[in-house]
């Protein structure tokens, strides 16, 4: 058989088709909404957030000081065996300069780019990373790497999630700026 | 081996809330289309049919699931059918009651082996039978967009 | 183990497009319909069915594998949908090859369906859910930001450029020309690549491929069933797939440790003892141009940090030592998620039956694999097929 010699379904419509409602359509908004339960070692991490605080668990068989924290070992599959605090300062392990948004909508033209990270916290086991935000920094300025910290929402505007870190700053900016100049993204 | 604590303060955050936030757009297909725009042009049903099989679809298909040969010739099939099943619903989406039980019956298309989901219109709950003669009450032609909401309901033959 | 051999022995495909009108079922049909015909056979010879797609939230159809039944061709047969995101596509002929290997059927029908257009206002917002809802999601990630914090380190361990990287989508939309289900198939620079829209740093939009609706099926049977039904039967001589855990950013970025995993499983089963030399041709899954180098490392078909190189040099085009991606990839042919996958062991089928057309690689090669690759960064499938 080869492709070429057969008649292939798949008949393409123009977004146009669409709008001109040259095709006819049906259309539904799920109206679904969801609570899911946070468990023993997600609800410890949101509530030391609240406080301020970034909570790990420690396995005592891989030594590991787990983030975010998790009451099971994946690799030892065995129970996990203490809390730990760790520091809210870490390590650039990589980073985008997002101008697009959730939904693929892009961003204004005013509107700065978001930057994404993935950040390895001091205090966990090295390359124990988070997905978080980096803030108070221009994207040319940014490189894998180097130090930051959490800049945290007020104690009374946490709500104990995620987002009680606003983003993550640089520690020095000043000496990162002259590393990364002459970069443009 | 277990996990070795409980969750005992109830003040912690016990759960996250969120959706799914997206919507959907359906084409209805080669065989949906021609379908409702026959239902939205003409106010009638077309069907497909495997004679090989001896099955007539409608909702028609471009295929039969059985053999799986191509089908691409519709017929009109007529708007009358029979209820082949009903149930009488009382109650809103939301729980709440309806101001007035509607009948929402499976309606057999007369030559057909398929057929239509519906509401029952001018029908009453003593009236409804299994077997009863129904026919599609279609929205005036001009108010018609293509989709099942073209069919009021079915109705009485007369 | 035990086991029975398996052959693909017919293949069947639509068209990749952005808006399809056919529902799902119909893609399903057309593309499941062509691969019966391919080796003569009819739906009452199948013995079992097994359907990929991905999420239900692209079609927006909860239980779409029962929704897809008939037109997949199920209809009152032993029937299973099968599902591990991204790496669905070659996981489909990997569950057909399980239902044939075991006994349990002489003849499988694999179908592989995607319609992504359904949702709206992009299939983007369905990927936000697959993130950590409340670790990672009240941080209103895009999927596109995972691929452009692994490419960036990627990039950065390995000393590789954005222009080392674009000439994957150069290659592989060159490719796309010569493949008649091509969706974005077209003749583009490194230039074009770079002057492309930077959506998520340092990804521009021709780093990517588009999002698409599209099916693929094939026939798998025993090895009795096949030399029955064709000359030329194309045999599953390795299977492999590993998942690592969804803690994403606790992993090595720059190396795809569970694809190179799933690779010695197929390797160890088809007998490979240095896939750079064994293998003549490969599918390597592209959803990103640099997804494409960082698989064919970690399939060991090249070392680590060297397959930008290679591609420069021309060794990964199709008339190369090793070409990669003849068909066009999901870069050039599209992307409807379970589709590509199934898209890349028919191209491998194709390629060593000798009947790619003008995709067709010199030096008849009789030794090709197709992987995927999917979930949160996490989950590997790979296939050997030879002549």
């Amino acid at each position: 058989m080869k492709l070429e010699d057969c008649k292939l379904g798949g008949t393409h419509l123009k977004s146009s088709d669409f709008e001109k409602c040259k095709v006819l359509t049906t259309e539904w908004t799920p109206n679904l909404g969801y609570a899911w339960d946070n468990g023993v070692a997600i609800g410890r991490y949101l509530a030391e957030l609240k406080e301020g605080k970034i909570i790990a668990r420690i396995c005592h068989e891989c030594h590991r000081i787990m983030l975010p924290p998790r009451m099971f070992c994946e690799l030892c599959f065995r129970p996990t065996d203490e809390w730990t605090y760790v520091e809210d300062t870490g390590v650039v392990n990589t980073f985008s300069i997002a101008r697009v948004n959730w939904d693929a909508s892009r961003r204004g033209p005013k509107e700065p780019p978001l930057i994404p990270a993935v950040i390895e916290i001091d205090g966990a086991t090295k390359g124990m990373g988070i997905l978080h935000m980096l803030g108070e920094i221009g994207p040319d300025d940014v490189k894998i790497g180097m130090k930051v910290r959490a800049v945290w929402k007020k104690p009374e505007d946490r709500t104990g999630a995620i987002t009680d870190i606003l983003y993550f700053k640089p520690v020095r900016a000043a000496a990162s700026k002259k590393a990364a100049a002459g970069r443009k993204r | 081996m277990a996990i070795t604590e409980k969750m005992t303060k109830t003040t912690t955050p016990t759960h996250w809330e969120g959706d799914i936030p997206v919507r959907f757009v359906y084409t209805y297909g080669l065989a949906g289309e021609t379908f409702f725009r026959a239902i939205k042009d003409k106010g009638t049903f077309l069907a497909t049919r495997c004679d090989a099989c001896d099955v007539t679809f409608l909702p028609p298909k471009i295929y039969c699931d059985r053999c799986f040969e191509e089908l691409d010739k519709f017929v009109d099939v007529g708007t009358i059918g029979h209820v082949d099943t009903f149930t009488v619903t009382f109650k809103n989406m939301d729980g709440s009651d309806k101001a007035k039980p509607r009948i929402l019956a499976m309606i057999r298309i007369d030559g057909t082996d398929g057929g239509i989901i519906h509401y029952l219109e001018g029908i009453s709950i003593e009236e409804v039978a299994l077997g009863l003669p129904v026919k599609a009450i279609f929205k005036p032609k001009g108010q018609r967009k293509g989709g099942i909401e073209d069919i009021i309901g079915f109705g009485p033959v007369e | 183990m035990g086991m029975r051999k398996v052959a693909i022995v017919g293949a069947g495909i639509t068209k990749f497009v952005r808006r399809a009108q056919e529902t799902g079922k119909e893609l399903s049909w057309q593309a499941s319909k062509m691969a019966l015909d391919s080796c003569g056979i009819t739906l009452d010879d199948v013995d079992m069915v097994t359907l990929g797609t991905a999420p239900d939230a692209f079609d927006g159809v909860h239980m779409k594998g029962e929704y897809l039944a008939d037109g997949a061709g199920a209809h009152r047969k032993p029937y299973m949908r099968h599902y591990v995101g991204g790496g669905t596509g070659v996981f489909s002929p990997i569950h057909g090859w399980m239902h044939v290997a075991s006994g349990m059927a002489d003849i499988c029908l694999v179908v592989a369906e995607e319609k992504m257009s359904s949702c709206h206002p992009h299939p983007q917002g369905a990927f936000l859910t697959i993130f950590d809802h409340t670790t990672e999601q009240p941080l209103k990630p895009t999927l596109i930001w995972i691929f452009a914090l692994e490419m960036n380190r990627y990039m950065q361990t390995y000393g590789i450029s954005k222009a080392d990287i674009a000439r994957v989508s150069v290659k592989n939309k060159h490719n796309a020309l010569d493949h008649p289900s091509a969706q974005v198939a077209e003749e583009i620079t490194v230039e074009d690549v770079l002057a492309s829209e930077t959506l998520c740093w340092p990804v521009n939009r021709l780093d990517i491929s588009p999002a698409s609706d599209g099916a693929a099926a094939v026939v798998l049977a025993s090895e009795r069933v096949a030399r029955r039904l064709t000359d030329k039967p194309i045999w599953i001589d390795g299977v492999g797939m590993s998942i690592d855990s969804a803690y994403w950013a606790t992993r090595d970025l720059s190396y795809p440790r569970y694809v190179e995993t799933a690779a010695r499983m197929a390797y160890d089963m088809a007998g490979i003892k240095e896939p750079a030399k064994e293998i003549h041709i490969a599918e390597p899954y592209d959803p990103f141009d640099y997804k494409e180098l960082h698989h064919m490392e970690g399939l060991m078909l090249c070392p680590r940090g060297e397959a930008a190189r290679l591609t420069a040099e021309g060794y990964t085009a199709r008339d190369g030592n090793l070409p990669i991606c003849p068909s066009g990839g999901a870069l050039g042919v599209g992307n409807p998620i379970a589709a590509t996958g199934l898209m890349k062991v028919i191209e491998i089928f194709l390629q060593l039956r000798g009947e790619a057309g003008k995709r067709q690689v010199p030096g008849k090669p009789t030794c090709g694999l197709a992987q995927a690759w999917g979930d949160l960064m996490q989950m590997g499938t790979v296939i050997v097929l030879r002549s």
